[in-house]
């Protein structure tokens, strides 16, 4: 029977079994790309997506286990590209690779979600299961001081 | 001695100290493009449209580097265009036309440098040519100006739009004939212009290679013998044949036999590949493989027969001797002091975050490709080969990758891909595993040095003598265990020599970012501390004298003067930039006024590879249970005249030293050839609560600008372990670090 899921606030089907993993659903399935396959065991982080607000490794969830809740991905995360952290993202310029940094900033964005100005250890607690192996780690830390200060800044005007 | 252009890939072999003679000589040398550079001209690199956007083609493949702003830039800047108004699109595999297409070896800066700023400036004195001819006025009258020609004494001017289609009709001038900028009015080169791609990666669009889509495409899974080039004997496959969304199962029988020495692209390792609808059915399928496998010689492979094999060739006599001058066992007989260590290092993989895989479309007897590669050219050889067409039935897009640190200059992955899709006739996508990744990669070798160092009465150096243990046959390194004739420190002590041995390895290795140097910096750098140690002197001080009395003629002949402008003169080690670094990442540490305490400690390291100099301090601390924390890393670097594009050239620094503080803790183990490690919890990563702060300096030297991916890295894994060292009085003479004791907080 099709999984009902709700993406990105668009409702989409998919005729797939229970088990079968969300990262792989929203891949194959349903054509958003930017969650990234990077290790399959939840070691990496690069599958990160949020599920009812909470980041979670899609690699590791089965899309079964889903239900109404609903799943934004990067492709989800802002409807012009302008979250505060994909503006700081570029700001900075961040990305080496850049595999990985879909992953980051969607960990990023359930953090600054629960804690909107988080310390350096706030960033290394929410942010040590994402891995990048180019060793961005410096840049990431400073873009998302910075979009905490712009998100604080917009909830100010 | 002046060398040619020509010489000049020949001796990036021996650059650095140390790049193996293997690495570099095949790739380059291998049968692909043509033979000499084809004349690169404007019209291929250029596209402006009427309405003055400027189309840049990017030649080289992207996995992380910079490459499609570094190269692009060049052009940009002598075209005399805004950055704002240029777009850059990725070139196809087409190296008749763009010239070399090859990221690897920190090369493209060096390579790009002068024909980039041609292409672009050749492209300028086209557009200025069809402003003359329109206006009848002479093009020496004529400027250019943000994407205009100008004629400022009639007034006129036009946009490079307006120009374009009579520009483009014009014959292109020879490049060694254009002129180039001064560099004090560069405008693009030397300012950060943000990645081409950034937006659209952190918006999540499909760029990687892992995202290509053709439609009616089918996805692939291979299932590959726990040891290298294992063979099938049989398997379950028409059970497999009927599980959902299965399409194909196809047997590989492979092209490897496995011997002493494995060669660069050995050919394709036996497996079965599965096709099916979606790839996670492919993996889902595979668990319910059951294959028995003939897994062949490598079987008797194991880290423990490599070490004790390395231990017996240490106490024997020599196989080879690379490099000898002064008489070392009579100049360590008659020393003061001799201090006696056995360095080790293991295997390690590459890991790149995207896992190696290709997407490829077989259709009336035309192969198309979507390749990830970083040296393409030697992925249509392989595949023509392999498959048995010719290279022009083949057409390769170059696609972004997750990642390559040398990975991606093999093309196994591509070949695999190209071969199942003729098999089935339909285009597919092949995707490996992460453990995949881990048990098929091509690892950086693992090594033993065995070092003899001599003191006089004054601490000074009298002797130095290693014997490095490798792997390969009587004549072959195996790739990334060769070592060069001048690596460092050859040269500069009073007698010195270098000897290697070897042992067989029935596996394939490759070049991992800084390849040899990434091991070879550790070694030297660790035992030259050990030696200052020992001589009771500051390691800073120790080898700035070792530096400053230079022995013995580089074996590929000398740099002919300080301010050559040619890269070509750069191949070898330069004291003095080798020392303006050190100098300056002692002044940035505060290193002169370091702080003793018990449990910290600041190491210092140098090194020279790819054409820069990099030196690097870092500050740790260790706990009582020897758990090591990072605190700050300083960085110089001397890559020439020019940071072309400064915060992409920070972040790879900052990136180098990451990855070279990750390889102080992985290794790749072996037990009855079959590999232990499998994913990040076995062979980790470097995470966010473990990145130091990082500050990274440039020293501008009168040289032409090179490459940055790989001379960050080396320095960093002894600096680490020399703090270490400072810190607790432990000598690291075994990585990873648990091997002695030690792991990351």
């Amino acid at each position: 029977m099709p999984i009902k899921l709700n993406v990105n606030n668009v409702t989409a089907t998919a005729d797939v079994p229970p088990d079968m993993p969300l990262l792989w659903v929203l891949r194959d399935i349903l054509n958003l790309k930017g969650s990234k396959y990077g290790c399959g065991i939840g070691l990496c982080g690069a599958c990160t997506v949020l599920v009812g607000g909470r980041a979670v490794r899609s690699c590791m969830t089965k899309v079964g286990d889903v239900g109404s809740q609903p799943v934004t991905t990067i492709e989800g995360l802002s409807p012009d590209g302008l979250h505060p952290l994909q503006v700081a993202w570029e700001a900075m310029d961040v990305p080496q690779c850049g595999y990985c940094q879909a992953g980051q900033i969607m960990s990023a964005a359930a953090m600054l979600e629960r804690t909107p100005h988080p310390t350096d250890a706030d960033i290394d607690a929410a942010m040590s299961g994402n891995l990048c192996r180019c060793g961005t780690y410096t840049r990431i830390r400073q873009a998302i001081h910075e979009a905490a200060e712009a998100g604080a800044a917009a909830r100010h005007q | 001695m002046r060398m040619n252009r020509r010489s000049f890939l020949q001796l990036t072999a021996l650059a650095g100290g140390g790049l193996a003679l293997d690495f570099y000589l095949s790739p380059l040398t291998a049968a692909q493009g043509p033979e000499s550079p084809p004349d690169l001209t404007p019209q291929a690199f250029i596209h402006i449209a009427p309405d003055g956007v400027v189309t840049i083609m990017a030649r080289a493949s992207e996995s992380g580097q910079g490459m499609r702003n570094m190269l692009p830039m060049l052009i940009a800047e002598e075209l005399d265009v805004e950055w704002k108004d240029v777009r850059v699109e990725q070139a196809e595999l087409n190296e008749k036309i763009y010239g070399r297409q090859f990221s690897g070896g920190s090369a493209n800066t060096p390579q790009g440098w002068e024909p980039m700023r041609r292409v672009g400036a050749a492209g300028r004195q086209l557009l200025v040519t069809a402003a003359s001819q329109t206006w009848s006025v002479p093009a020496e009258e004529c400027t250019t100006q943000s994407g205009r020609v100008l004629h400022t004494a009639s007034q006129r001017s036009a946009g490079y739009g307006e120009l374009a289609t009579k520009a483009s009709s014009l014959p292109a001038p020879a490049l060694s004939s254009v002129k180039l900028k001064d560099p004090k009015d560069y405008r693009i080169i030397g300012h950060s212009q943000p990645g081409v791609d950034t937006h659209a990666i952190v918006t999540g669009k499909p760029l990687f290679g892992i995202d290509v889509e053709v439609p009616g495409m089918l996805y692939a899974a291979i299932e590959k013998a726990p040891v290298f080039a294992g063979k099938v004997k049989s398997a379950n496959l028409d059970k497999i044949k009927t599980l959902p969304g299965v399409r194909h199962v196809l047997v590989i029988e492979g092209g490897i036999t496995p011997a002493a020495f494995t060669p660069w692209e050995p050919g394709m390792e036996p497996g079965i590949a599965i096709v099916a609808d979606n790839w996670w059915q492919a993996q889902q399928a595979r668990k319910q493989l059951k294959v028995d496998w003939d897994l062949g010689p490598a079987a008797t492979q194991s880290t423990e027969g490599f070490k004790k094999r390395a231990e017996e060739l240490l106490t024997a006599p020599p196989a080879n001797s690379l490099r000898k001058y002064g008489d070392v066992d009579a100049a360590l007989k008659s020393s003061a002091k001799v201090v006696e260590a056995t360095y080790e290092y293991p295997f390690i993989a590459h890991v790149t975050m995207e896992p190696q895989g290709a997407t490829a479309h077989w259709k009336d007897g035309k192969l198309e490709m979507w390749s990830t590669s970083t040296l393409p050219g030697n992925g249509v050889t392989l595949v023509a080969k392999t498959l048995g067409i010719q290279e022009s039935d083949i057409t390769t897009h170059m696609v972004r990758s997750g990642g390559s640190f040398g990975r991606r200059l093999q093309n196994d992955y591509l070949v695999e891909a190209a071969w199942i899709a003729k098999q089935i006739d339909a285009p597919v996508k092949l995707l490996w595993s992460r453990e995949d990744d881990i048990a098929h990669d091509p690892f950086r070798p693992g090594g033993t040095f065995g070092f003899k160092g001599g003191l006089d009465a004054q601490g000074k150096i009298t002797a130095w003598r290693q014997h490095f243990i490798t792997y390969g046959d009587e004549k072959n390194a195996t790739s990334g265990g060769g070592i060069g004739q001048d690596t460092y420190p050859a040269g500069f002590p009073p007698a010195y020599a270098l000897y290697t041995s070897k042992q067989p390895l029935m596996l394939r290795t490759g070049a991992l970012r800084a390849p040899g140097d990434n091991a070879y910096c550790w070694v030297a750098q660790s035992f030259l501390d050990e030696l200052a140690f020992a001589a009771g002197r500051d390691p800073l001080e120790f080898q700035l004298e070792l530096l400053g009395n230079k022995q013995s003629p580089w074996t590929s002949g000398e740099h002919d003067a300080v301010g050559d402008h040619e890269p070509t003169g750069q191949s070898v080690l330069i004291p003095e930039r080798y020392k303006g670094v050190l100098e300056l990442v002692a002044e940035k540490s505060g290193w002169a006024s370091r702080k003793k305490m018990p449990g910290r400690g600041m190491g210092i390291a140098a090194w020279f590879c790819h054409l820069g100099y990099f030196a690097e301090v870092a500050d740790v601390s260790v706990d009582a249970q020897n758990k090591v924390t990072v605190h700050q890393v300083w960085a110089a670097g001397d890559v020439g005249s020019q940071i072309i594009n400064p915060a992409a050239a920070e972040s790879m620094a900052q990136g180098g030293i990451m990855e070279g503080m990750g390889h102080l803790a992985q290794e790749i183990t072996l037990v009855d050839g079959k590999i232990e490690q499998s994913n990040f919890h076995n062979h980790p990563l470097m995470r966010m609560r473990q990145a130091p702060k990082i500050e990274v300096y440039w020293r501008k030297t009168d040289y032409a600008p090179t490459g940055l991916g790989e001379p960050t890295l080396p320095p960093i894994l002894p600096a680490v372990t020399n703090a270490i060292f400072a810190a607790t009085g432990k000598r690291i003479r075994t990585l990873p670090l648990k091997q002695s004791g030690f792991s990351w907080a």
